[in-house]
């Protein structure tokens, strides 16, 4: 399951084939795993850039340590963002809560942001809007 | 590398299909036919334009995602602050390591930022030592997540 689904009418068929069990058992271990944590999602990912997906910054925020659940979920609730990590921070570098948010262009990126810094009354932040993707791989673990 | 490439014109259908790739998939014999028969299409029409897409390039990758941490790996995300005449040595030897899964160039004073996933701790801290002795990295920031809010790589494609 770590390579990419075969594009035909029966791809769980094909798969299970490969493992040695029926296709029936196959689809049952997938829920399985599923459901207990280990696969999250059986989807696809998009190249987003390439469907126009132009503007796509991580934003890093600086929290009061109580409210960070309150903003983490506010944020995690925006359809922009795609990712929201509480990390953590020191004394030299204090932002603890990252978001990647995602958008057509940068005006209407920066927008956004400035529409979550308003909803979420957190003034302290920085913008880093990617240029290059220098690496991306899918990490095989098995 | 995926530079701000070109943005590749889709039809409706192309984005209507795009859109719920990108949600749980159907777990059932023939998941291409359970997606036709909710757009009102023959499998047929669909398996071919998913294949379209996936040849188009559109799509990076349609399959299980692994979740790390429950697998027993240690991840964490690491921004560099990297001089701009040395950006590409560095960009070269952060990526060599097979652990590092995404690596982006950013604007701003933190501009190399990268992720690693090893199976222990004490492979991590070495590819992060290793890594700031780099000449032309003048500082490193360990990040390493203390509570996820969301992880949910959809782009919205359609209205609603």
């Amino acid at each position: 399951m770590q390579q990419d689904l075969p594009i035909t009418s029966r791809p769980f068929h094909i798969l299970a084939g490969k493992v040695g069990v029926s296709e029936d058992e196959f689809l049952a271990q997938i829920r399985s795993l599923r459901d207990r944590g280990i696969i999250r999602e059986v989807n696809a990912v998009l190249r987003h850039r390439r469907i126009g997906y132009q503007a796509n910054a991580l934003c890093v925020w600086q929290v009061d340590e109580g409210r960070i659940d309150e903003v983490g979920n506010l944020f995690a609730g925006l359809t922009e963002v795609t990712h929201c990590y509480e990390r953590e921070s020191c004394p030299e570098w204090q932002y603890n809560l990252y978001t990647m948010v995602h958008a057509v262009t940068r005006e209407a990126c920066e927008k956004r942001i400035r529409e979550m810094s308003e909803l979420s009354r957190t003034e302290n932040y920085l913008v880093f809007y990617s240029t290059q993707e220098l690496k991306k791989i899918t990490m095989r673990y098995f | 590398m995926d530079m701000a490439g070109s943005i590749t014109p889709l039809s409706e259908l192309e984005l209507k299909i795009l859109h719920l790739l990108q949600h749980q998939f159907p777990l059932v014999e023939r998941p291409f036919r359970h997606m036709a028969e909710a757009l009102a299409l023959e499998e047929e029409a669909v398996i071919d334009c998913v294949e379209r897409l996936y040849n188009k390039g559109l799509i990076r990758r349609f399959g299980a995602s692994v979740n790390s941490r429950k697998v027993g790996y240690v991840s964490i995300l690491a921004a560099a602050k990297v001089r701009p005449e040395c950006i590409e040595t560095i960009a070269s030897l952060i990526n060599a390591f097979p652990e590092v899964t995404h690596n982006y160039l950013r604007e701003g004073e933190y501009n190399v930022w990268f992720t690693v996933i090893a199976s222990n701790q004490e492979r991590l801290n070495q590819i992060l030592y290793e890594i700031e002795l780099a000449h032309g990295l003048d500082a490193l920031l360990r990040l390493p997540a203390k509570k996820v809010f969301k992880v949910s790589v959809k782009f919205p494609l359609i209205a609603g």
